[in-house]
C-alpha cells in the first residue's frame, strides 16, 4: 500500500496545472536564472556582452556535458562521485600518449574508451556485487585519480594542435556560444526525449522511485543503470578532452573537485537526490545559474568566499523547498484520505 | 548484452586502428617555433609621464596565502602611490586552470593591467593572450607564464645572486673557515640545482679558499627527513662550521635540529627561510642571518613594471631601463625578466617587520 502510493505520486513528470505548478523547483529555477540575467544585465554592462556569455559558457562546459548522464544516474537513485578523476585520468592519459608521439586523432577515440571502461567497473561494482554506488565511486574516484598521477606524476603537458584547441575554446563565429555549449545543447535535447518521452525514461524514474516495484515491473534495472554508468565514464573522459584542450594543459590534478559542482548543478536543478524526480530542463537551468551567478559575482569583484557561500546557500534551498512544498501539499489534502500519510488519519 | 557490447567495442576498436593507420596530427607534425620571448611592440619613450587612474589587478596563485597577500599588498599600495587603483582577485586554491576564469573576467572588466602568479604556465596563456591583444599589459611574478603569454616577468632575484649571495652569507657567519655542507631539497629539484651549482662556482673564488664544501645533502623538502639528514651530517662530521640550506624546508628543520642539540651556536644555519618559520631560531641565538627575496619590493616592483608598459615608458624590449619608485632604477633583460635584485637578509633586528 505505501508503495504504491510512493510511485503514484513520483509519477514522472507530473502534470500539475495552474498556481501549483509554480512550486516546481525547476520552474523557480528557471526563474531565478532570468532574475539573474536580469540583474546581471542591470548591474554591470560588461555582463550581457557576447564576449562575456562566450566565457561565462565555456567556463561550464566539463559541468554541463557531465551534468547530462549524472542526472539520468540520480533519477535512477544512484551516483557517480569518479567523474571528475575520469575526467583527470583521461586528461593524463591525452597528455602521455600525446607526449609519446601518437596522433590525437587516435588519442581521442581511445581516451574516451578508456573512459567507458573506468565507467563499466563502476556500474559492475554496483550493479553485479549490489554495492551502494556512493562508496563504489568514492572508491574509484580515488583510485582513477592515482591512476592519472601514475601516467603523468606532477608533470604538464601543453602544446596541443591549435585547431583542436580553438575547436574546445572558441564561440560558433557570430554567436556567444562555445562548440562544446553547442554540443551540449545538442545532447541535452537527446537526453531530454530519451528521459521524458521513452520507455527508458519512464523506467528512470520507476527505477528511481522504486526499484523493487521497477524489477517486478519487467524493467531491467541492473542492465539499465550498468548503461548509465558506462555512459557517465564516456562523458566524462570526452569532458577531459574538452578540458585539456581548451586550458591547453593536460595534468593529473584537472578539475579536481568537480564531481561537487556537477551534482551541486543537478540539484539545484531540482532533480532529487533520493531518485525518481527531476526535469532534464530543471538541471539545464541550474547548470547555467551556476554558471552566470558566479560569473556575475566575480564581474562584481565578489570575493571567492562569499561565491562559494552564495553557491552553497543556492544548493541549500534548492534541496529544501520541494520539501517544504511537498509538506505544505500534504497539509493542503490531508483531508483526502487515500493521499494523506497514514498518521495524518488519527484527527478523524 | 554483451553480444551488442562486444559489438560496440569492436566497431571503435577499429575505428580507433583506422584512425592510427591514416597518421594524424601528432606532437612531431605540430612542433611549433613561437618559443621566442616575449614580443615587444611599438617603441618605448622613456620620459613619458606615468598614467594616471590606471586600473591594475593582482591574481595570486590563490587567495589567501600569507606569502601573496603581502606580496599583493605591497602592489596595490604602490598603485595608489602613483595615483591609480589596484585590486587582489584570485581563486581559493591554486588548481591549474582556476585562475582562468578571473583572467577572462578581468578582460571583461577591461582593466589596464593584469599582474599574475601563474599556476600553470599554458594553462593560463591562451586568455593571457586574449588579455594582451585588447591592450591590456600583462605583468607576470613570481611565477611565470609561458613567455609568449606576457609582456614581463618580475624574477624574484636572479638565480646567480640567490646561489653566491648565500656562500658569502656562510663565509661571513663562520669567519670564512671550516667544513660547510648544503641541505638541500630534492636531488632533481631545477631550482636548487641551479642555486647550488652557483655556490660551487662562488666558492671557486680565493676569498673562500678556507670554506671547504664536504657534502650536499638532500632532505626532499621533508619535514622530518631534512631533520634526519641536519642529524646525520653532524655526526658524520662533528666539526661541521656551517649548514646551508637552500629551501624553507630544510633551512627550519636544520635550525630546529640545531637548536636542540649540542651544535648550537657551534654550527651555523643559514640558507633560505621566510621569517614565520625562522623567527624562534632567531630569537633563540640558533640562526644570525638567513635570507629571501622580499615579497614586498616583489609587489612594488611589478605595480611599477605595469604602470610604467601602460604609460609607453617602456616596451618590453631587453635594455630598457626605468624608474620603480624607492627601488630606483631596473633594467629589463633577456625575454622580457625584470629581477628585483639580491635577496633580503633578515637577522634579528628586522626579523619582525616580516610576517610571511
Amino acid at each position: 500500500m505505501a508503495a504504491d502510493t510512493r510511485v503514484r505520486e513520483t509519477a514522472p513528470v507530473p502534470v500539475r496545472q495552474g498556481p501549483a505548478a509554480l512550486l516546481r523547483w525547476d520552474v523557480i529555477v528557471a526563474v531565478l536564472l532570468v532574475a539573474v540575467c536580469v540583474a546581471g544585465a542591470g548591474t554591470t554592462g560588461d555582463f550581457a556582452t557576447a564576449d562575456n556569455l562566450a566565457f561565462a559558457l565555456d567556463d561550464l562546459s566539463e559541468i554541463a556535458l557531465i551534468a547530462l548522464p549524472m542526472t539520468l544516474l540520480v533519477v535512477a537513485a544512484e551516483v557517480d562521485l569518479s567523474v571528475a578523476s575520469v575526467l583527470g585520468l583521461s586528461s593524463a592519459l591525452l597528455g602521455a600518449l600525446w607526449n609519446a608521439g601518437w596522433a590525437i586523432e587516435t588519442i581521442i577515440p581511445l581516451v574516451v574508451v578508456i573512459g567507458a571502461v573506468c565507467g563499466l567497473v563502476n556500474g559492475l561494482l554496483v550493479t553485479r556485487l549490489g554495492l551502494p554506488s556512493l562508496a563504489v565511486t568514492i572508491g574509484t574516484m580515488t583510485l582513477y585519480r592515482g591512476l592519472a598521477y601514475v601516467l603523468l606524476g606532477t608533470n604538464a603537458v601543453s602544446e596541443f594542435p591549435q585547431a583542436y584547441a580553438d575547436l574546445a575554446a572558441d564561440a560558433i563565429p557570430g554567436t556567444p556560444i562555445p562548440y562544446p555549449i553547442a554540443l551540449f545543447v545538442l545532447l541535452a535535447a537527446v537526453t531530454a526525449i530519451v528521459l521524458h518521452a521513452t520507455g527508458i525514461g519512464r523506467a528512470l524514474f520507476a527505477m528511481g522511485a522504486n526499484r523493487e516495484a521497477a524489477f517486478f515491473a519487467g524493467i531491467r534495472v541492473k542492465r539499465i543503470k550498468l548503461l548509465l554508468f558506462v555512459l557517465a565514464g564516456l562523458v566524462s573522459a570526452f569532458a577531459g578532452v574538452v578540458y585539456t584542450l581548451r586550458y591547453g594543459s593536460a595534468r593529473a590534478d584537472n578539475a579536481y573537485g568537480l564531481e561537487l559542482a556537477v551534482i551541486a548543478a543537478v540539484l539545484v536543478g531540482g532533480v532529487d537526490f533520493n531518485g525518481g524526480k527531476g526535469t532534464l530542463g530543471g538541471v539545464v537551468a541550474g547548470v547555467l545559474i551556476i554558471g552566470l551567478l558566479r560569473n556575475l559575482l566575480m564581474l562584481r569583484d565578489v570575493s571567492t568566499e562569499i561565491q562559494s557561500m552564495v553557491t552553497g546557500l543556492l544548493l541549500i534551498v534548492s534541496v529544501l523547498t520541494p520539501q517544504v512544498a511537498a509538506r505544505v501539499r500534504d497539509l493542503r489534502r490531508r483531508p483526502v484520505p487515500s493521499e494523506a500519510p497514514i498518521e495524518a488519519k488519527e484527527p478523524t | 548484452m554483451t553480444q551488442r557490447t562486444l559489438g560496440v567495442v569492436a566497431a571503435v576498436a577499429v575505428l580507433v586502428l583506422g584512425a592510427a593507420a591514416c597518421g594524424g596530427t601528432t606532437k612531431q607534425s605540430t612542433q611549433k617555433s613561437d618559443q621566442g620571448g616575449a614580443k615587444a611592440t611599438g617603441s618605448a619613450n622613456p620620459d613619458a609621464p606615468l598614467k594616471k587612474d590606471l586600473k591594475l589587478a593582482f591574481l595570486p596563485k590563490q587567495v589567501n596565502n600569507p606569502y601573496m597577500t603581502i606580496l599583493d599588498g605591497q602592489g596595490i599600495a604602490a598603485a595608489k602611490e602613483i595615483g591609480s587603483t589596484g585590486k587582489e582577485v584570485g581563486p581559493s586554491d591554486a588548481s591549474a586552470s582556476s585562475q582562468v576564469s578571473y583572467i577572462n573576467t578581468l578582460i571583461q572588466q577591461r582593466q589596464d593591467a593584469i599582474l599574475i602568479a601563474a599556476n600553470d604556465p599554458n594553462a593560463v596563456c591562451g586568455p593571457l593572450k586574449r588579455a594582451m591583444s585588447r591592450e591590456i599589459a600583462v605583468v607576470t611574478y613570481d611565477s611565470d607564464a609561458a613567455k609568449p603569454c606576457r609582456d614581463l616577468f618580475i624574477n624574484q632575484a636572479g638565480s646567480e645572486d640567490i646561489g653566491r649571495s648565500q656562500v658569502r652569507l656562510a663565509a661571513q657567519l663562520t669567519g670564512g673557515k671550516g667544513k660547510i655542507a648544503v641541505l638541500s631539497a630534492t636531488a632533481n629539484a631545477t631550482n636548487q640545482n641551479t642555486w647550488i651549482s652557483y655556490m660551487k662556482d662562488e666558492l671557486k673564488k680565493p676569498q673562500y679558499k678556507g670554506l671547504q664544501l664536504v657534502k650536499v645533502a638532500y632532505g626532499d623538502d621533508d619535514d622530518q627527513k631534512s631533520f634526519q639528514q641536519t642529524q646525520g651530517l653532524l655526526q658524520a662530521y662533528p666539526d661541521l662550521k656551517a649548514i646551508i640550506a637552500p629551501t624553507t624546508v630544510g633551512i627550519a628543520a636544520a635550525a630546529r635540529y640545531v637548536s636542540s642539540s649540542k651544535y648550537q651556536g657551534k654550527v651555523v644555519v643559514t640558507g633560505l627561510g621566510t621569517p614565520n618559520q625562522m623567527r624562534e631560531f632567531v630569537k633563540d641565538g640558533t640562526v644570525t642571518k638567513f635570507e629571501l627575496w622580499d615579497p614586498k619590493n616583489l609587489g612594488y616592483l611589478a605595480t611599477y613594471a605595469a604602470a610604467s608598459l601602460k604609460s609607453g615608458r617602456i616596451s618590453g624590449k631587453r635594455g630598457e631601463t626605468f624608474t620603480a619608485g624607492k627601488l630606483g632604477k631596473r633594467t629589463i633583460g633577456a625575454d622580457g625578466e625584470i629581477i628585483l635584485g639580491p635577496p633580503t637578509v633578515f637577522t634579528k633586528d628586522n626579523i619582525d617587520d616580516y610576517h610571511f
